[in-house]
């Protein structure tokens, strides 16, 4: 156990071994460790905003909804309102054709019972002159007769 | 592997015993050799130089493909290994300094695989080697003294740099004549600093050099026993050496990481 040669040839290996660490070996791997953690980093960030965003969009989407919310409440009262409207301006329209047609029926029956009254006068009064003169036979003046129930159909 | 005495001694020595090749005479030795200062352990080199070409492969592989999106399995594990090292660095280094980070990375998993190697059953690569020709293996390079010191003088050298970089050559000969006791003690001050400085690179190295050894040699032990009662002390030893190769990789690290630091700052 001396020393030797040896000692030489290892500091020469050491030293190249050291030199290759340096240049080749240490900077791409703690580069590629920094860019990670910096990229984890960065993620987390963005993680933490985005969790902030959702919880905005939330209660904005909350108050959108409250908002809808009211606005059908208005329409559906709106709509309800207009329907009663509907049903009222139906109901007086249907009341109005309804004394309308009411009263023209009304004026055809009238108009009837008067015809029918005209039919029945005069054919009274020719009943009445058939029977009168069947009864009196001819010794009856027709004409002062006819005079005489003309003055009676009209007190019918 | 129980035989006797003189063979368990000599089957020790061999599993302690580097492959050296004399750079100075051009030729491997061979027994007892011990060799120059130019000697060079192959096998150590070699399975430290694998095992950093290994971890460049792994952790370039992981660099190359590496996405800020989902990672991979082994982008995964990269990115543990670098956010583990990141985390240790930044809690005890707060200057701004673009080496620490990278060298403790690499020293940390570098000397985990060395320490790892340890966790192969000692016999095993020596056997390979030995039917391959080759007459020594020692397979962990961390209890290769050349391993530990030349790992903790290159910090120590890189302590000099910043401290001199940093608080420039004036301010850095002030403080270390003038710190602790003033300028009218500067030999003794001087006297500390060396003594300071000296126990840095061997406290680091022999640390782990120490810890490594002793568990190798009684992995070594453990090997000498009959091969039917080997698990019942290899088992427990080899789970808490799994303990002992990550806490060694980690004191490593942790430690070159306050060294540095100190470098950078003021008494």
């Amino acid at each position: 156990m001396n020393f030797n040669a040896t000692l030489i040839g290892q500091m020469i290996t050491f030293g190249l071994l050291v030199l290759f660490t340096m240049k080749y070996v240490w900077p791409p791997i703690i580069q590629a460790m920094q860019d990670r953690q910096k990229q984890i980093a960065d993620g987390l960030a963005s993680a933490e905003r985005g969790l902030r965003e959702q919880e905005l969009a939330k209660a904005k989407a909350a108050q959108m909804l409250k908002e809808a919310k009211q606005q059908a409440a208005e329409i559906v009262a709106q709509a309800n309102k207009r329907a009663n409207e509907i049903i009222e301006q139906s109901k007086t329209e249907a009341r109005s054709e309804g004394n309308r047609q009411l009263a023209a029926a009304q004026a055809e029956i009238e108009q009837e019972v008067n015809r029918a009254r005209e039919q029945l006068r005069s054919q009274v009064v020719s009943l009445a002159i058939a029977g009168a003169s069947k009864i009196l036979k001819h010794e009856v003046d027709e004409a002062a007769n006819a005079a005489m129930l003309e003055d009676l159909v009209t007190q019918l | 592997m129980s035989e006797t005495g003189h063979s368990a001694t000599g089957y020790i020595i061999h599993h302690l015993t580097n492959l050296r090749f004399d750079l100075t005479q051009g030729r491997f030795l061979h027994g007892e050799e011990i060799g120059g200062f130019g000697v060079l352990h192959v096998d150590t080199m070699f399975f430290s130089i694998s095992l950093g070409v290994l971890f460049c492969w792994l952790f370039r592989k992981a660099a190359r493909t590496a996405t800020s999106g989902i990672p991979g399995p082994l982008q995964n594990f990269c990115e543990i290994m670098v956010g583990f090292v990141d985390t240790q660095v930044k809690d005890s280094f707060h200057g701004r300094n673009p080496v620490i980070a990278p060298l403790a990375l690499t020293i940390f998993v570098w000397v985990f695989l060395w320490n790892a190697m340890d966790l192969i059953p000692v016999d095993l690569l020596p056997a390979i080697a030995g039917m391959l020709g080759i007459p020594y293996l020692r397979v962990v390079p961390s209890t290769d003294l050349n391993s530990t010191f030349g790992m903790s003088i290159s910090v120590l050298l890189l302590v000099y740099y910043y401290s001199i970089k940093v608080k420039g050559p004036g301010h850095f000969a002030m403080e270390v004549l003038t710190h602790p006791f003033g300028k009218w003690f500067m030999p003794f001050n001087l006297l500390l600093r060396i003594v300071e400085d000296l126990a840095k690179p061997i406290s680091l190295g022999l640390r782990l050099f120490g810890n490594l050894y002793a568990g190798e040699l009684i992995f070594i032990l453990i090997a000498l026993l009959p091969w039917w009662i080997q698990f019942t002390l290899g088992w427990p030893w080899a789970v808490f050496h799994l303990l002992i190769i990550t806490l060694q990789a980690f004191i490593f690290m942790v430690l070159t990481i306050v060294y540095l630091s100190m470098a950078h700052e003021d008494h």
